[in-house]
């Protein structure tokens, strides 16, 4: 954003002698320039990128495993998980004196929490010898070994153990695995099995979904756009209302609107059934599915198409359209050679607006998409709200973001970024 | 009026916070986190509504964030500025946060009053005590409504009727997580009751849990939030439907619509408040003020007369009412009553806190296939 307001195309040239000495002399002004946005920069810089960032981080940062059980990591380092036998004495009395701290600044639960998301079992085992750990008196008692496994068996687990070792480290690449659908297994990065591989399904899913979503609205969406630029003044802008209409009302109001349109026992079943095309015990399913949520987000992304198609066709002077049939051009032709060609970079931009929107979007597929229409949001939603695995949620956002600037790149590469206008 | 008024909110202060007063002030703002709806409006007639008017300085705000309020806690908490004093969240979200050290640990009986008889407040809870960070106000339960127009002459009576295709034709609606919906298909499947999580634990169990719940799959409406059953029930989308008892109750009691309760295998989930970790003194010392006044046995027998749902603790039972509007008689509205209550799912807290990531992986995979 910066770089166009800023520099315009003065830097996005090849840089000849000349307009380098050229740039040179504008330091100044652009200096002059940075002080104007300085403080939007600023704003959007604390507000906006450096959440993102810190919440991106989230994805490798691991060190709460090493800050609460300092002492067992170290005395972990060595153990070879594929040994066949349980980690030393010396392990089980460091994780006795780390738990003891750990219990007494409340910090154990937290520690078991991120290590279930793991291997599910670790949450329960170290809240439950957590409350015992307080009374711990680490010179005194022991053999710890027995001690802990007496309190809970799960220490006598050796999967336990290695998950623990696997953890250790200040940063993993665990969470990014899992969002692939990977783990890390006996011998490194492996897929996980076949009844838990669901995020790449839901990628895939939603930029499919996305792309469907994208093409209905353009092909709703043209004529639309053209109507409102052909049509006079007056009419266009009351015709401009019922565009606008449903982009201010209520996301969760349209959608719901949808539910009890598409529904089973719904308006439009009831008219079909009405008019009898279709049987009243064979009613058409058109909600909790794909279909459902096609409809229901092409609805409430039409807008974003129909704007900036709109506002690029308004700048097409219609004379030449008159021109082109008046040599000879069939209306096909005229139109297709002259004007779409013309109207390309409004459907570039209402493309990218209504794509990239589809691709976050969570609270419609949630109410109408039943159990094939989910997107990837809904999982990262999920993550965040419920079962509080930011790490997995944050690893599912960068590949989502990720995916996002490749097709931007791709878009740019195929046809053009500077071929997109709001205008 | 003004006098009593007065005398009221001295006394009761007195009674209520000696010890909070002896050591500082008390806040005058109280930010109370909860629900929204029908809900939050029981709990405003209950006791928000007496607690100002014995103390007449203080004003409440309300923030319904209590879906989100395990997220939104560690974010505030992460930041540093927590702007809530009291959260109302389900058991499952209490020990999440208590874990995560979120919240604040409580002593039940130095900070809870005790019943009218003098029991004390952790034996008033009993069980239902199922984190140390938790003061649970009400028994809800997930249960199942059905449409008594589209059964026939053979209303069900047992939890099993859902995965009846033959005798009971037509859609179903469950709730979009594996929690209860796997301990039904597996107590259908033929596991008795008290072997559910000990098979569930097993990746054949959870096989197995899967299998029976494909029998219905293509015939199930997966619902999110809490509202979508009745609302199916009442179009005739569906011809059963689980949500919370409350949201059935005031479909059937309240909207009149031709629905009929199936109590059977009825899951137990609790409510309650928590009380966020790290608040400055005056802020805590108002909350813990209102936490006691709120959860006393007669106030939380007060708020069973604006929503079907069973106080927590067990002196206040004999003490539930008619419906404050309505005027008909909540106690056989309630899932603990005797009535309601003869076959019921024990939801294992402990159990879910382990597993709940790794099954809903699992079914969550299953779904989208």
């Amino acid at each position: 954003m910066s770089d166009t307001t800023l520099d315009g195309p003065v830097l996005a040239a090849d840089g000849t002698p000349l307009k380098r000495s050229l740039a040179r002399a504008l330091r100044r002004q652009k200096l002059r320039a940075l002080m104007l946005i300085a403080p939007l920069l600023i704003f959007i810089l604390v507000t906006f990128i450096m959440p993102v960032a810190d919440m991106l981080f989230r994805s490798v940062e691991n060190g709460i495993v090493e800050d609460t059980l300092p002492r067992t990591v170290v005395a972990l380092a060595d153990w070879d998980a594929d040994s066949g036998e349980l980690p030393s004495e010396a392990v089980f009395a460091a994780m006795a004196a780390d738990l003891k701290d750990a219990a007494e600044a409340k910090t154990h639960t937290k520690v078991g929490s991120r290590l279930n998301y793991e291997n599910p079992g670790i949450s329960s085992l170290f809240r439950k010898t957590g409350r015992r750990a307080k009374k711990f008196d680490i010179e005194a008692d022991g053999p710890w070994k027995e001690q802990l496994i007496d309190i809970n068996d799960g220490w006598g687990e050796r999967e336990v153990w290695r998950t623990i070792q696997t953890y250790s480290p200040t940063y993993t690449a665990g969470y990014y695995l899992n969002a692939v659908d990977m783990q890390v297994g006996t011998d490194g990065a492996e897929m996980r099995p076949e009844d838990e591989r669901i995020y790449m399904l839901l990628l895939k899913r939603t930029l499919w979904m996305s792309l469907l979503i994208t093409f209905s609205c353009i092909l709703l969406g043209y004529p639309v756009a053209w109507i409102l630029a052909n049509l006079p003044m007056r009419q266009a802008n009351l015709l401009m209302i019922l565009v606008l209409l449903p982009f201010w009302t209520s996301l969760l109001v349209r959608t719901s609107a949808w539910k009890i349109l598409l529904q089973q026992q719904g308006v439009i079943n009831d008219i079909l059934v009405w008019i009898g095309l279709v049987a009243d015990d064979n009613r058409l399913v058109m909600i909790n599915n794909q279909f459902g949520t096609i409809v229901a987000m092409t609805h409430i992304l039409l807008p974003f198409m129909i704007l900036p198609m709109y506002s690029v066709m308004q700048t097409i002077p219609p004379s030449y359209l008159r021109a082109a049939k008046s040599l000879g051009a069939t209306d096909w032709t005229a139109f297709w050679r002259v004007y779409f060609p013309q109207t390309v970079p409004g459907i570039g931009a209402g493309s990218i607006l209504v794509f990239i929107l589809a691709i976050g979007y969570y609270i419609t597929p949630a109410l109408v998409g039943g159990t094939t229409g989910t997107f990837i949001s809904n999982r990262i939603a999920f993550h965040i709200s419920t079962s509080l695995n930011w790490g997995l949620a944050a690893a599912l956002g960068a590949i989502l973001l990720a995916v996002v600037l490749a097709l931007y790149w791709a878009y740019d590469k195929i046809v053009g970024i500077d071929n997109v206008k709001l205008g | 009026m003004k006098l009593t008024k007065t005398l009221l909110a001295t006394t009761a202060l007195a009674a209520t916070s000696g010890a909070a007063l002896a050591d500082g002030h008390m806040a005058n703002e109280l930010t109370l986190v909860s629900w929204g709806g029908a809900y939050q409006a029981s709990q405003v007639k209950a006791y928000v509504e007496p607690y100002l008017a014995m103390n007449p300085g203080v004003t409440v705000v309300w923030d319904e964030s209590s879906a989100e309020a395990t997220a939104k806690m560690r974010a505030m908490n992460e930041a540093g500025n927590v702007t809530w004093d009291l959260v109302d969240a389900v058991a499952s979200d209490a020990m999440r946060m208590c874990d995560e050290g979120l919240i604040e640990e409580l002593d039940h009986d130095a900070d809870l009053a005790a019943a009218p008889d003098g029991t004390s407040a952790s034996d008033d809870f009993g069980d239902l005590l199922v984190s140390d960070c938790f003061v649970p106000q009400i028994v809800y339960s997930t249960t199942f409504g059905y449409r008594t127009d589209m059964v026939g002459d053979t209303p069900p009576t047992s939890i099993c009727a859902i995965f009846d295709l033959d005798a009971y034709p037509g859609k179903r609606s469950l709730q979009k997580r594996p929690i209860d919906n796997m301990e039904w298909a597996l107590y259908c499947d033929g596991v008795a009751k008290d072997e559910i999580y000990d098979v569930l634990g097993t990746d054949e169990g959870v096989d197995r849990a899967l299998a029976k719940l494909g029998t219905i799959k293509d015939q199930v409406v997966w619902w999110t939030a809490g509202a979508e059953t009745p609302q199916l029930l009442a179009d005739g989308e569906v011809v059963f439907g689980s949500t919370f008892n409350g949201r059935l109750f005031s479909a059937i009691a309240e909207q009149g619509q031709p629905i009929g309760m199936l109590w059977d295998m009825q899951s137990f989930d609790l409510d309650g408040w928590v009380l966020p970790a790290g608040l400055p003194e005056d802020r805590k010392a108002r909350a813990m003020d209102f936490l006691k006044f709120a959860t006393d046995t007669q106030r939380l027998a007060d708020q069973a007369a604006y929503i079907s749902y069973g106080p927590a603790r067990a002196s206040s039972a004999p003490l539930v009412g008619k419906h404050a509007e309505l005027g008909i008689d909540m106690a056989p509205h309630m899932p603990t009553d005797p009535a309601n209550s003869g076959n019921v799912h024990v939801y294992d807290y402990e159990w879910w806190a382990d597993n709940r990531d790794d099954l809903d992986a699992k079914f969550q995979a299953w779904l989208a296939k």
